[in-house]
This record gives structure tokens, sequence and C-alpha cells, in this order.
């Protein structure tokens, strides 16, 4: 049971780079807390910093209390789940997940009770004699997570552990580390660079972007307010709509206030928050006319693909960057309008984010 | 149409073997039948004429003490041969592994014995150690140690075993090198996490699972010590003093080339053929198995 505190944690690898630019949080006891963001970004760095797999050049790793920046990846009392998952390959699955038990001097019927222990709770009772080589991508999953959980430790360290799983192994997986970690309440930390997982997964989301945290908070909160648009095209898929107002006709209709910020400033409405209706907007909100590109069914809900007649500015906000002029809005079942015809989408102003003309800071509106 | 048709069903295949199957014939079948056949014939020390005796060549040799001397020499000489160039090159494998930088110069560095011809490399250590002109003999003397390889059968020995093991070396190097950096980063990673220190996880991950390489440089080994340090000993000490470093395979050129009992060395030729092919089978049935995944 332990927190895990970063405090102004640096990286720089020889040669020069900085990967980590000094980064501040905390995880509570049992949390669950995922880092999410693009890929080079610096999650596996600062992930391994954790795990004492890599040096940290400034600031303080502390797990339970103890300032570990000095202490071997062994004695912190940490288990990790690597990407290509690092089974030992020439172990059975049984020597695989009693090795590190083994090796801290533990008297071999408890290593039987615990290996056995958690091969039932993972489904691979009947293969423990096996090979690695022997065992699809799903069970060697499962044995990597079998390693860390017989170990019992303080912290557990995920790093896209499910990124090589097809799709629906992948969400049938989410599910269970998350029932798993909410029985056993070990503190983890997951890193992904799929939104969805980091989502549905963390307790405590951290979104990071070139070696700095963007945002840190609850998922829905982070949903809700996104503090920079960067956070705001990273959460959600599809990405938010993003429009710059500078020069921009909506002004008119947004800005009914005349606040200097909602004149230069980026506006934000996500695709889910934008209805095709032929009914006036409700005061302060925003109508944007569009014509039909594309469309997208996806069997719950459809995606269309729209310009606007006068082409305002997109934001150029990676990921989730879309072409100039270019708005999707989601419209729930399958009845679609045709392509080229001309729709009239509306969003009320409660679901309209603003942000500074630089993206970095949000507006309350 | 038709012709093209037979030819590419029925002739093109054996065609193209062609090439390969009259390399292996004229340099080793037709070789290795000559030996056999040598062996059981008596030539007369002009090689003017031959007959027939059977195995009377084997008979003789079976029943030479000095031929069970070369056994054992030999057995001595390729174990220590073997068991310190792969050791040896192993450890150095490992130390650059680590400092990866620094890899590929001592890549360059260690392959420079290899590139020595065995003759060449022998005589480089005789240089260094002959008794009276060597530049470690004098060093070796002060230090009260009678150091003699001309004369002392285990200074002999201790120098051919050197310069065969500081030839074979580079070689083992190499591959053993690979092999470690074929080895994917998290498995360690993930044994240091584990609560393995570093000495324990050389030798229960990086050891077992560097065994195919292991496997297949102990094949290459033997198979070298057997024919390859000829040139060695024959520099450095021919076979001597009293025989101390006559292996089987200098005997051979011992008995035949110096002696001219041109049978009498067909034989051990034989003798020494059917060895090394029993080595490697038994290598491949029995080592291979044990080989990890
Ligand atoms: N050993 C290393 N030496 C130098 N640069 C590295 C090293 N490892 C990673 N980097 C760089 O650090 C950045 C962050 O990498 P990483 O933490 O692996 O990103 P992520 O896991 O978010 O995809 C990348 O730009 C990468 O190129
Ligand atoms: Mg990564």
């Amino acid at each position: 049971m332990a927190n895990v505190s970063l405090r102004n944690v640096r990286k720089t690898y020889p040669g020069g780079f900085e990967a980590i630019k000094g980064i501040d949080f905390e995880i509570g006891d049992g949390q669950f807390c995922v880092l999410v963001g693009p890929s080079g970004c610096g999650k596996s760095t600062l992930l391994r910093m954790v795990a004492g797999l890599e040096t940290v050049t400034s600031g303080e790793v502390d797990i339970g209390g103890r300032v570990v920046n000095e202490i071997e990846p062994a004695d912190r009392d940490i288990a990790m789940v690597f990407q290509n998952y690092a089974l030992y390959p020439h172990m059975s699955v049984y020597n695989n997940m009693a090795y590190g038990l083994r090796n801290r001097g533990m008297p071999k019927p408890e290593i039987d009770t615990r290996v056995r222990e958690a091969a039932q709770t993972l489904e691979l009772a009947g293969m423990l004699d096996r090979k690695p080589r022997q065992l699809s991508g799903g069970q060697r999953q499962r044995v990597a997570m079998g390693r860390a959980i017989v170990r019992q430790p303080k912290v557990f360290l995920f790093d896209e552990p499910l990124s090589n799983l097809d799709a629906k192994l992948r969400v049938a997986m989410r599910v269970e580390i998350r029932k798993l970690q909410r029985r056993l309440k070990t503190t983890s930390i997951y890193v992904t660079h799929d939104q969805l997982e980091a989502m549905t997964l963390a307790d405590i989301l951290v979104v990071m972007n070139g070696g700095q945290v963007e945002q840190i908070g609850s998922p829905l909160d982070i949903y809700r307010k996104p503090a920079t648009t960067f956070v705001a095209s990273f959460i959600g898929a599809p990405p938010m709509n993003l429009i710059r107002l500078s020069g921009d006709e909506i002004r008119a209709q947004f800005a009914g206030d005349s606040r200097s910020a909602a004149e230069t400033g980026i506006l934000g409405v996500r695709p889910e928050d934008l209805a095709i209706s032929s009914e006036a907007t409700a005061d302060g909100g925003i109508t944007l006319n569009l014509t039909v590109e594309a469309i997208e069914r996806v069997g719950a809900e459809t995606f269309v693909y729209g310009t606007r007649a006068r082409a305002e500015k997109a934001v150029s906000a990676t990921p989730g960057e879309l072409p100039e002029g270019e708005v999707i809005v989601r419209i729930p079942g399958q009845d679609a309008p045709a392509i080229g015809a001309s729709i009239r989408a509306t969003a009320p102003r409660d679901k309209l984010h603003l942000f500074s003309a630089d993206g970095r800071n949000r507006i309350d509106i | 149409m038709e012709k093209t048709a037979v030819f590419k069903g029925k002739f093109l295949p054996y065609l193209l073997l062609v090439p390969q199957l009259v390399i292996t014939l004229v340099f080793f079948y037709w070789p290795a039948s000559q030996a056999v056949w040598q062996s059981f014939l008596r030539e007369d020390a002009f090689g003017l004429n031959s007959e027939f005796i059977g195995l009377e060549n084997y008979q003789a040799l079976l029943a030479q003490p000095e031929y069970y001397k070369s056994m054992v020499t030999t057995l001595v000489f390729s174990s220590l041969v073997a068991a310190l160039s792969l050791s040896i090159a192993l450890l150095f494998a490992t130390q650059a592994d680590k400092n990866l930088k620094a890899a590929p110069t001592f890549k360059v560095m260690m392959i420079w014995p290899y590139a020595v011809a065995p003759a060449v490399a022998g005589v480089l250590w005789l240089f260094i150690f002959h008794p009276s002109l060597g530049t470690m003999a004098r060093p070796l003397r002060l230090m009260g140690f009678n150091w003699n390889p001309m004369l002392n059968g285990n200074h002999a020995m201790a120098l051919v075993v050197m310069a065969a093991v500081w030839k074979q070396i580079a070689y083992n190097f190499l591959f053993f090198l690979a092999g470690l950096q074929a080895i994917p980063r998290s498995v360690l990673e993930a044994g240091a996490i584990d609560g393995a220190g570093p000495y324990r996880r050389f030798w229960t991950i990086t050891f077992p699972l560097l065994s195919p390489t292991t496997f297949f440089l102990l094949v290459v080994n033997v198979v070298y010590v057997f024919f390859d340090t000829f040139g060695i000993i024959d520099a450095v000490t021919g076979g001597g003093p009293a025989g101390a470093t006559t292996t089987m395979v200098y005997k051979v050129y011992a008995d035949g080339r110096l002696g001219g009992d041109l049978g009498g060395s067909a034989a051990q030729s034989v003798i020494l053929m059917v060895i090394v092919i029993a080595l490697t089978a038994i290598q491949f049935r029995y080592v291979e198995r044990k080989v990890q995944y």
C-alpha cells in the first residue's frame, strides 16, 4: 500500500534530449493513475523512472514516503508489465511467475500457493507447464499480469500492456485489469496512448504532451473541462471541433458579451454536442451552416463530416487536427443527411468551450 | 513448349545441383575415399609399389602407445582451447554488450587475430615466449619461473593452447556479441525488477537464452581444435618436446609426411574423421536437446 509522488521530475537522456521537463503529481494509495499522451511524449520514460530502469536527472520519485531515486528496481517493491510482455522465453509459465519469488528466497510451498492462486484468477491453471511461445497473445499478456500480481507489490506499473492485442481482446482485458485492480487495491500507474483506455481505466488521468503535463484530473472532469486545446482534441473521439474566432462571422452569434478573449480566442464544440436542427438556436448558442462532405455510419451512431460555407481557419492542434473549415457532427442512429446537402448544426451555450488564442488556457464562459 | 516443360520438370533441378555435388565429391568424398583406400595398403618408402594388407595398418596403429598418448594430448588440448576460448570470448562479449558505444571499436580490434594465419599466429606467440629470445621469457625467469617450452612438455602445451585460444576468441566473441544483442532488453529489465542481481540474471536468463549460440560455437570450436590448429602446433613446437604437443592431426602429418608411413597415416585420418563425425553427431543429438527454446 503506497502513495507515489513525483516532485519536479526531469529526465535528460545522454545526448542532451530532455524527455521529461519537470513533472509534479501525487497518486493516492490504491488509486489507478493513467498517463496518456501521443507517442513520444515521454510516458514510458516517466514510468521507467518510477520503476528504476532509467536514472532520474533531477527531482524526486517517492514511493510510500521513501525517495527511491537511488534505489535499485528490485528494492522498490514494484512490479511492471511490459508492452512486449518480456516473459522469460526459456521458462515455463509456472517458472515465469515463480522467478521473482524465488529470487527473494520465499519458501517453496508459499510460492506454489501464490502461483496457483494467480493462475486460477487469470485462467492459466491448465497452462502452467507451457513455454511462452506455446501461448496466444492474450495468454502471454495474462502471464505477464500473473508475474506482477504474485509478487503482491506496493505499486503496479503498466506500459501499454494491451497494445499488442486485437481490438476485442483489448476491451476484455481492459475490464479484467480494472476489476483486478479494484480487488487488489494496489496503487497502479498505467501508460497508454489510447484515450478510450485512459478514460475507462483511470481514477486520475494525467494528460502529457512533449515531456510535460497538460492536465491532471478525473477523466470526466478532463472531458468536461479540458484545460488546453491539446487536451480538448486528444480526449474524446472523434476530437473536439476547434474554430478560431478572429475574423469569423460566428463571433457575432457567440460573443453576446464583448470580452476580448471571445474576439480572438478559439471556440471548441464536441461533435456529440452538436445537433442537426432547423429550430432557432437558444440564446448564446451557435449555429453552423454546413455542406455535408462525408458520412461514417458506425451502427449506434453516425458521424457527419461537413464544411462551413464561409471557410474560417480551423485550429491546427495535433492530434485530432481537422482540415480547415471541417466540422464533425455526431448524431445517434443511422439516419443521416445526403452527401452534398446543406444542414444547420447547433449547440447550446453551456456546451461551448473557449480557449485563449494560443490554445494554452481555458477561459470560462 | 514441350521441351521446356520436360526440362523444367526433370533436368533443371538436377542441373542446378551439379556444381554443389561436384564440389562435395571432388573436395570431400574423393579425398576421403582415397584415405580409406590408402589405409588398407602398404606402400614402400619411395611410393613405387603398394600392396593390399587389409586391417594391418589399424592393428599396428592400435598397438602403438604413442597413438594413445596423442589421443590424450588431443583431449587435453581441445578441452582447454574450447573451454578457454569460449569463456574468455563470452566474458569480453558481455563487457562489450554493456558498453554499446565502445562495442564497434572493440569488435574491430577483436577481429584482427582471426585474420592472422594459424602458422603466423604460432610464430608470433613463439616470439613472445621463446625461452631465449622471447619478450616474456625474461620477466618469467626473473620471477623465478623456469620457463622453457622447448624442454618442458607442460610449458609447450600452455604455449600452443594460448596461441590457439588467442586466434579463436575473436570468432567466438563476434557470435556471442550478436547473440547477446538479440536478447530483448526488457526481458533482462523484468529480471532486474524480479529481484535478480546482475550475476544471477546472467546465469538464469542471459546464459540460457544464449545457448543456441553457445552450442553452435561448441561444434565449430571442436572441429577447429581438431583440424585447424595444425599450423600453430607445427610452427610453435613441431609436436614436441617428446611428443607432448603431438595431437592426432599432427601425428597424421608427422607419420605420413615426415615418417613416410602413408598407410598408417591414412588409417589415422580415417579414425580422426570417424571421431569428429561421432562427436558432432553426439553434440547435435544430446546437447541440442538441452538447448533452451
Ligand atoms: N534511451 C533513449 N535515449 C535518447 N532518447 C530517448 C531514449 N528513450 C526515449 N527517448 C526519447 O524520449 C522521448 C520520449 O520517449 P518515450 O518515453 O518512449 O515516449 P512514449 O512512451 O510516450 O511514446 C522520445 O522522443 C524518444 O525518442
Ligand atoms: Mg512508450
